[in-house]
């Protein structure tokens, strides 16, 4: 959050109109995310001329108000009212926090016009018991009659609420955000003043050392006789404005100074500290209690600040409670450093304490404000806390500092952008940002000031800061200009869209399910009962593990619809599944139940069952040019949840591909059809192009039969029998009726076949058809022991 | 001679309002069967005078011709007459339900995912996929995110097993195989829809499994402008011809210049409504010019070769499209009547 008024300290902005600066600032990057104001309009100061009882109330006092220009009468609750005292008053139209707007009122038949304010109902102070008793405010006697209350109280602050990108946290503070808010108006930035008188002190003995790569940078300063009370007012509104509360002069300067630059400082009571300081990693298991009064265990990964022995702070996190300012502290040890922000990340990550401070750690930190930070707070201490400043300075410096400058042109920034800027425009948009520069003729050479640490001494760079600046707006859209080409999916992706489209085509629909599953989810379908994929960090027991079929997602969905009265449910899903080994398997899975088609009123319902579910399937297949490639196989080996008789696996060139089944009754009381298939498996069975065969010319001849036989014996079976015998001539078999019951001896089924003769080359005689006829019909009695039926 | 006039007469007489086919069946039979009037009365052809056969032969032929010519008549307005009485009986309730084909229905992040292949191909980039479980080099640190890196917290990750493998945070890592694979280093053009995901608790708006579309061109001299225009093609198409693209700077490490685009409100055009929450513009995804040294990274010369990459949610894109309202309807709990919403085309 960014306060106005500290703004304007740095930045000209008289007569600037806060939601137009808050839009140019947002359009150079800085995303202003919403304005907001703590000063409340209609809030007068105003005088208690007289108090009288309430009539009807015994807590309620009417009371006579001066306002300057009239006087209003209010009824008042608090128990604090009295005859002339100052007080601030929420005149009729005022709105209070909370939209509270207070209107002229009756109050147990007295007439109220307003209402004098407590501090928490303008929202200055928390509301609780102990702001509540306080009753209303009263002002100081200098408080001027008829004024505007909220400047009096210095709330007339206007706040910026920041949605900054990763790379521009620094805008956080009020000296970095000034710099975007004097490129986005073309104005200058003037710094503050860290000037201060040194005092000599010869006797000063403190000793610094550095014992680890870790520490960059750290700079340290004594200061004496530091006098600790309440801050000046404007330290105190500015913290408050950006929620910061005030605690007393020294430690609001240490916050004042990290939000004017950036740079967190931090004081140690020098008294408690003793005379060194050594930075070095922690030891395994050392302990140190922290300023909140916790114990924290460390890790040789934590940078440390010791006394010489003990720990004193951990490093960019959190200082420790022996060294902390008090109400008693007098000279005082400040530090201002720069550390590896990777420690002081994995440090406050692990330890749960991201700080204010240990955030602009992590992000990174600026040496020249690591130095003037130092300077600002004395200058600070010294004119707001009477300390006296030792004018030694105890340093360590390890930094890699490299002026950063780069030579970009005008033609490379205008390719990078698509745009025609001309010189004009980048040196505009140089002097905007502040970055210098030297023009040599067609050249730029950019130095990259210290501040911005997010920029690197790359064009790219650099034309990301000009562009920004100048505005993305301007940038007229075109298409590049490359070589035509043909784009195109990869086969796996084309194989997918098309049995997607197919599937929906068959009456399925899509549904998308979650990858990560329960533990309970991981059971249901578990074909091989594989072992599982367990995440590592779950975030909740339901999304621990990932998914190795996708069937129990599409049985969680139809258990609802059922749940919900929705009937005729097909869906599918095509999605990645995981092995143990981590192996990608993309998978085609179904659900199917209720009715294919269904008609109401002539009850000609066509219900889902296996035969349905295995005809789409073969459809499916012979979309996809398996034809005559594929079987089904009765299996005893699928998962538990699917039907033991009423299942098959599918086989393309007699390898596995998915399987088919009926829901097992355990599972569900409906009837439930499912099917998974593996799309990378049949993505490895090639498929050749449509071939076109012509019509045969001459005339078919076709021949029924029926057998009785063994009710076990499989169709195929028979079949293949039929076609074995049948030859070249045969050239189609298929089953046209089934039958078991009356007439049929039990433990035995009737079998029809309806056959096809037919030669590309000739008209058949009925004597040749005759022959093959009588060589299936002995062909089949002999191999299954069947019985031919008369016609 | 007269047998042939009383034949005649007699054609006239009982074909003249038969009433049943049955009854003109036995007619044909009266007058044609075997021993039939006119059969017989050719028959005595053979007792006529031979110069008078010839003309006694016309007049049996034309007794036939009659007898056809009434024959046919009858025959016809019988059988119209049957034709109309079943018409009549053939009544139907039209109002009454057809019977219910299930039609198939595709998933709504699907349709987005499909409009954007259909855009990019035509323009000539290939649809790639990858891998949902991702390695640390793939996801991240190709893409300039070294461990460590800070911007690593906006992607908090499902890390698996060791903090190596991960299920991918964005579909980038797609990105970045692709310009590792191409070998000669001619260029690239793809786009790489797919499932990505973060470690967000769900609700309306965020879920820990959501769909990216990116896209991604290496080429020579791609500029930004090159991709504003490419974005406006994708949004022009998907919402409508008046909707235009706006950048505003951002950050992502794998970008530089970083811009985060957004398009104009399809619904209102700027003028302000509840879709765009008044602000005119509607926030779409992330984009850039390729970073340098992702490029690098990837075995290009970033002298010689730019390129730009975008991103953006197809959950987002659909929820304002169809006006969902909450993402996690993409995923559970597919309601039917929900479902069946999106069995339907696009409007035009």
């Amino acid at each position: 959050m960014i306060s106005l008024n500290w703004v304007k300290d740095y930045v000209d902005l008289k007569n600037e109109d806060v939601a137009d600066l808050a839009k140019k600032v947002t359009n150079i990057g800085i995303n202003v995310l919403d304005v907001s104001s703590n000063y409340i309009p209609n809030l007068k100061v105003g005088k208690v001329l007289k108090v009288e009882k309430h009539p009807l109330s015994d807590h309620l006092n009417i009371c006579l108000v001066d306002l300057g220009n009239e006087k209003v009468q209010i009824v008042c609750g608090a128990s604090n009212v009295k005859e002339n005292i100052k007080v601030i008053v929420a005149t009729v139209g005022a709105i209070l926090p909370g939209n509270f707007e207070i209107k002229k009122s009756i109050i147990r038949d007295v007439e109220s016009n307003g209402m004098i304010c407590a501090l928490f109902e303008l929202g200055l102070q928390e509301k609780n018991e102990a702001t509540k008793a306080l009753g209303i405010h009263i002002l100081p006697d200098t408080a001027v009659v008829g004024e505007d209350a909220c400047l009096f109280l210095g709330c007339d602050d206007t706040i910026l609420n920041l949605d900054l990108n990763p790379n521009r946290f620094d805008c956080n503070n009020h000296i970095p955000f000034a710099y975007e808010v004097a490129a986005a108006l073309n104005k200058k930035v003037k710094l503050p003043d860290t000037s201060y008188r040194e005092i000599i002190a010869q006797d000063e003995k403190f000793n610094l050392e550095i014992a680890t790569p870790n520490c960059f940078m750290y700079n340290a300063k004594i200061v004496k006789n530091v006098k600790i009370g309440p801050s000046p007012e404007f330290i105190k509104r500015r913290l408050e404005a950006v929620g910061i509360r005030s605690i007393n002069n020294v430690v609001d300067i240490s916050n004042y100074v990290m939000l004017e630059y950036g740079q967190p400082l931090h004081f140690f009571d020098k008294d408690k500290l003793g005379n060194n300081i050594k930075v070095r990693m922690a030891y395994a298991n050392e302990e140190v209690i922290t300023l909140d009064n916790n114990k924290r265990i460390l890790t040789p990964d934590d940078i440390v600040i010791t006394d010489g022995d003990k720990v004193v702070c951990i490093a960019g996190v959190m200082g420790a409670l022996n060294t902390m300012v008090d109400l008693n502290t007098s000279n005082i040890l400040i530090e201002s450093a720069i550390f590896n922000p990777m420690n002081v990340r994995y440090t406050s990550l692990r330890l749960d304490l991201r700080s204010e401070a240990s955030l602009r750690y992590e992000k990174g930190l600026n040496y020249e404000y690591c130095n003037l930070a130092l300077d600002r707070a004395c200058h600070l201490l010294e004119k707001y806390a009477d300390a006296t400043i030792i004018s030694n300075k105890y340093e360590y410096d390890n930094l890699k500092k490299e002026e950063r400058k780069v030579n970009v042109t005008l033609a490379k920034i205008n390719s990078i952008l698509g745009m025609k800027l001309n010189d004009e425009d980048i040196i505009k948009s140089l002097d905007r940002l502040c970055f210098p520069y030297e023009k040599n003729n067609d050249n730029y050479l950019v130095t990259i000031p210290n501040r911005r640490v997010d920029v690197n001494p790359n064009v790219y760079d650099i034309a990301e800061e000009v562009g920004r600046v100048y505005g993305y707006d301007e940038i007229k859209p075109t298409l590049p200009v490359v070589s035509i080409k043909s784009g195109s999916y990869t086969p796996k992706l084309k194989l997918k869209k098309q049995i997607s489209s197919y599937l929906q085509s068959l009456g399925l629909n899509e549904v998308r399910t979650y990858t990560l599953i329960s533990e309970e989810e991981d059971k249901l379908f578990n074909y091989k009962q594989e072992d599982s994929i367990k995440l590592l960090k779950p975030m909740s027991k339901d999304k621990m593990i990932i998914r190795q079929n996708l069937l129990m997602s599409l049985f969680k969905i139809v258990n609802y619809n059922l749940s919900v009265k929705n009937k005729d449910i097909m869906i599918y899903e095509i999605a990645n599944t995981y092995d143990k080994k981590l192996v990608e398997d993309t998978k085609i899975a179904f659900i199917l139940c209720g009715s294919y088609v269904s008609n109401l009123w002539q009850h000609k319902d066509m219900k889902i069952d296996y035969y349905l579910t295995k005809g789409l399937v073969c459809l499916l297949l012979d979309y996809l040019g398996y034809q005559n490639r594929y079987s089904f196989k009765i299996s005893d080996n699928l998962p538990c949840e699917i039907h033991p008789k009423v299942n098959s696996i599918i086989l393309i060139d007699n390898e596995e591909v998915g399987y088919i089944g009926k829901v097992h009754p355990n599972y569900s009381k409906e009837d439930i059809f499912v099917g998974q298939l593996s799309l990378d498996k049949l993505l490895a069975k090639k498929v050749g192009n449509i071939k076109y065969k012509p019509l045969n010319r001459y005339p078919v001849i076709l021949k029924d039969l029926s057998f009785i036989v063994d009710d076990n014996i499989e169709a195929l079976d028979i079949i293949k029998v039929i076609k074995k015998e049948g030859g070249k001539l045969l050239n189609n078999v298929e089953v046209f009726d089934v039958y078991k019951g009356d007439n049929i001896e039990k433990g035995k089924k009737s079998i029809a076949f309806s056959l096809t003769f037919e030669d590309y080359n000739r008209t058949l005689t009925d004597s040749e058809v005759d022959i093959l006829f009588n060589k299936i019909i002995d062909g089949v009695v002999k191999k299954f022991n069947a019985i031919l039926r008369d016609n | 001679m007269d047998k042939i006039k009383e034949i005649k007469d007699l054609i006239y007489e009982k074909l003249n309002d038969v009433s049943s086919l049955e009854q003109l069946n036995n007619l044909k039979v009266e007058f044609l069967g075997k021993k039939g009037l006119i059969t017989e009365a050719n028959a005595k052809i053979k007792d006529i005078e031979v110069d008078k056969k010839k003309e006694y032969g016309m007049l049996v032929n034309e007794l036939k011709s009659l007898f056809q010519e009434k024959y046919d008549e009858n025959k016809k307005r019988l059988e119209d007459e049957i034709i109309k009485a079943k018409l009549e009986k053939d009544v139907i309730d039209v109002t009454l339900p057809g019977s219910i084909i299930n039609i198939g229905s595709k998933s709504p992040i699907e349709r987005i995912i499909d409009e954007v292949e259909d855009i990019m191909i035509s323009m000539g980039y290939d649809v790639l996929d990858g891998p949902e479980i991702e390695q640390d080099l793939y996801n991240f640190e190709l893409l300039n995110l070294p461990k460590g890196h800070p911007a690593r917290d906006a992607q908090d990750t499902f890390y698996i097993k060791d903090e190596e493998l991960l299920l991918r945070s964005q579909t980038s890592p797609v990105q970045i195989r692709a310009m590792l694979a191409d070998k000669e280093k001619k260029g690239i053009r793809m786009i790489c829809p797919g499932k990505t995901y973060r470690r967000d608790d769900d609700d309306a708006t965020h879920s820990h499994q959501f769909t990216q579309i990116e896209g991604l061109i290496v080429d020579k001299n791609i500029s930004l402008s090159d991709l504003k225009g490419t974005l406006d093609v994708i949004a022009k198409k998907l919402f409508n011809e008046n909707v235009e693209t706006r950048f505003r700077p951002s950050y992502y490490p794998f970008t530089e210049p970083s811009v985060e685009f957004d398009i104009t409100c399809f619904n209102c055009h700027k003028k302000g409504c509840n879709i765009c929450k008044n602000t005119g513009y509607i926030t779409v995804g992330g984009a850039g010019l390729v970073h340098y040294k992702v490029l690098e990274n990837c075995g290009y010369d970033s002298n010689l070769y730019s390129g730009f990459a975008f991103g953006f949610g197809a959950d987002r894109l659909a929820m304002l499209k169809y006006g969902i309202k909450d993402i996690r309807t993409f995923y559970t709990p597919h309601d039917l009547r929900t479902i069946k919403q999106f069995a339907k085309k696009e409007g035009i």
